[in-house]
């Protein structure tokens, strides 16, 4: 066999001194990087299998164990780099693309993080959260074009009927991740999570696990182009239904399930054989305009009697805006777009890393459009591709979004170390995985825990950033793009964004 | 009483609760001296089953009505006054092992590394929470009021 040219990413250190041999690190490595030797009564790391994903780092009970990038440097190269070399060596050997897992890790400009918040100072008051209410409730669905009000026996009531909306607690929805590419548990947490959490999660293209329709009023189902799992009985069970055109890792690419994870579970969830590869196609096959999309939204919308609101997500690309624009015409009620820093369980490296639009940037552009257009109310803009704080929850809802969904950082919630390699299925905290010794490693009711932890503690600061904000509503944050202001932007990207820049 | 209940559901087998269970049970408390100096001379009192991916940490059950204090045959096994768990006392066991063969469980062992005694699980001395339990990264293992 031909010598390989792939050097380890990382050099696994293990403090001999700490080190009891107690074998944790070598009974949690999926990777097989730790090999107990009982001749000596030591264990040795392989360098070369080692991910990065601090699973033994995080369980050994000494702290022995130390993970680090390999210092091997290639001679300094601006053009060449280490990461460009050793893709090609991979190649050379494998003759295949290069896959990878999670989103676009490239060094991008990140525009939240070159935008600031505004605060009341004398003019106007800012708000304690903790003395008065402050409201985070959503509503996502088509609004109608006014309200007519009538005299009641009690004072005026509404008049105008409310086409079907979701009701949020907190401006947050987890994103799309199907049964499949992530393991029940972790589909059980995210579930019970948006139940305790009064929000959604979303079903991915995985279809629904029979045990999971007690959470069907907290479920967004997904009609994706590979229709796994679509019947009838699943789409009147959810709130909400969402036709999935693209992704933003890997906009115009379908996906693919390999037969190894198509369990027996999984193929029942999915209505596919066991074992059988689970391909989505690159597009629908019955959707090739705007006109085609209506009509799948219509026969959705007709299957369940009109009782629920239905979304269809498409990746940020070039032509967003009117794309977005075609959508709502079309009669989504919600429209969700997914930036190129969202994650996936697998992609081409090349399509993540280099195809798409940064969510900041396509946000901006449809809600603006949507408003000239006159049709912002006809349908809400929820945003997704790498919201990481709370900061950019209130920055994306100030540029125009209704709500947005999380999914990155609900998987890190769970114990994801972004070592992005979910489409090996050897996940060792348990997530992107159908391996059983693997599954069991989340435990549904601390997942569950964590990510009700998680929205709880966002929504605090969210509700700390509006107060100091003077707002005391949610609604009164939408598309408010006065309260932001660029720093180290150019006025292309200011304007693209719709906003000044910081001291005008 | 409380007792430690397993969810074998939860055991990813990681075998932590043996490690922090020898260090709660050895004199230093240390767990690399227990490792290094004392792992000759001392045990883990829990012992994680496996049979494929299904795993669990078992340790005595505490029965509320034990086979193996009526088998003593020196009264060294006793249910302790204090925290009503059934222990063994070291100085008067002689290493009969009767109270292995009547175990249900199976969670009594022969310490033969040290001393010839019955080294079975005492709730770590009435401890608020066990070693085990405190130290199991999955909650596979939970200390509770049982009826």
């Amino acid at each position: 066999m031909a010598l390989s040219l792939v050097t380890p990413n990382f050099i696994v250190e293990r403090d001999e001194t700490r080190c009891i041999a107690c074998q944790v690190c070598v009974r949690q490595c999926a990777n097989d990087v730790h090999e107990y030797d009982s001749d000596t009564d030591r264990v040795r790391s392989n360098d070369l299998n080692c991910v990065g994903c601090h699973r033994c780092v995080t369980l050994c009970p000494t702290r022995a164990l130390r993970v680090r990038t390999n210092p091997l440097e290639f001679r300094p190269h601006a053009n060449w780099t280490a990461q460009h070399i050793t893709n090609i060596y991979r190649q050379a050997e494998s003759g295949g693309m290069l896959l990878t897992g999670m989103g676009c890790d490239q060094p991008f400009r990140i525009y939240w993080d070159h935008m600031v918040l505004n605060a009341s100072q004398v003019t106007n008051p800012s708000i304690d959260p903790l003395r008065e209410p402050m409201e985070l409730k959503t509503f996502l669905g088509a609004k109608p074009e006014r309200l007519a009000l009538k005299a009641g026996a009690e004072g005026p009531e509404v008049e105008t009927e409310f086409g079907p909306q979701l009701e949020l607690e907190v401006p947050i929805m987890f994103s799309a991740m199907s049964y499949g590419s992530i393991s029940y548990n972790a589909c059980l947490s995210l579930a019970r999570a948006a139940k305790a959490a009064g929000t959604y999660y979303n079903t991915g293209e995985g279809g629904l696990h029979p045990d999971l329709y007690e959470y069907g009023p907290h479920t967004i189902a997904q009609v994706a182009s590979g229709r796994f799992g679509v019947h009838l009985e699943y789409l009147n069970t959810a709130a909400a239904l969402e036709i999935k055109i693209g992704q933003g890792a890997k906009p115009g690419i379908g996906g693919h399930l390999p037969g190894e994870k198509v369990t027996h579970d999984i193929s029942r969830t999915r209505m596919i054989p066991e074992g059988t590869d689970a391909i989505s196609p690159a597009p629908h096959h019955d959707i090739y305009s705007i006109e085609d999309l209506r009509q799948l939204i219509y026969a959705l919308k007709e299957a369940t009697h009109y009782t629920k609101p239905v979304s269809v997500k498409v990746a940020a690309v070039h032509n967003i805006a009117p794309i977005a624009s075609g959508i709502v015409r079309a009669g989504a009620d919600i429209v969700a777009i997914d930036g190129l820093r969202g994650g996936t369980g697998a992609a081409p490296t090349m399509i993540r890393n280099n195809v798409g639009l940064p969510i900041e940037l396509a946000l901006a552009a449809v809600d603006q459009r949507l408003r000239e257009e006159g049709i912002r109310h006809r349908a809400s803009l929820v945003v997704a591709g790498s919201i990481r704080n709370s900061a950019d929850v209130v920055k994306a809802i100030a540029l125009g979004a209704d709500a947005v969904y999380i999914a990155t950082a609900a998987l890190v919630a769970l114990g994801c170390h972004l070592c992005q390699r979910c489409y090996t299925g050897k996940c060792n905290w348990g997530i992107a995985t159908q391996d059983p010794y693997l599954t069991k490693r989340l435990n549904p009711d601390i997942g569950e825990r964590r990510l009700v932890n998680l929205l709880r503690a966002w929504a605090l600061e969210i509700k700390e950033m509006m107060g100091g904000m003077g707002i005391n509503s949610i609604e009164s944050l939408r598309g408010n793009r006065d309260h932001l202001r660029g720093v180290g932007l150019n006025q292309v990207e200011l304007d693209a964004l719709g906003i000044k820049a910081a001291g005008y | 009483m409380k007792r430690i209940v397993i969810h074998e559901e939860h055991c990813i087998g990681c075998r932590l609760c043996e490690v922090h269970c020898l260090v709660q049970h050895s004199c230093s408390r240390d767990i690399i001296k227990a490792f290094r100096a004392e792992r000759d001379t001392i045990m883990p009192r829990v012992l994680v089953e496996e049979n494929g991916p299904v795993s669990f940490a078992l340790q005595c059950r505490q029965c509320p009505e034990p086979s193996c204090i009526e088998a003593c045959i020196s009264g060294a096994m006793h249910r302790d006054e204090r925290t009503g768990a059934v222990v063994c006392d070291e100085t008067k066991c002689v290493g009969c092992w009767m109270c292995i063969m009547v175990c249900p469980s199976g969670s009594i062992r022969q310490n033969l590394a040290g001393t010839r005694i019955a080294s079975k699980c005492d709730l770590c001395y009435g401890a608020e929470i066990p070693a085990c339990v405190a130290h199991c990264p999955n909650e596979a293992l939970t200390y509770e009021e049982v009826p």
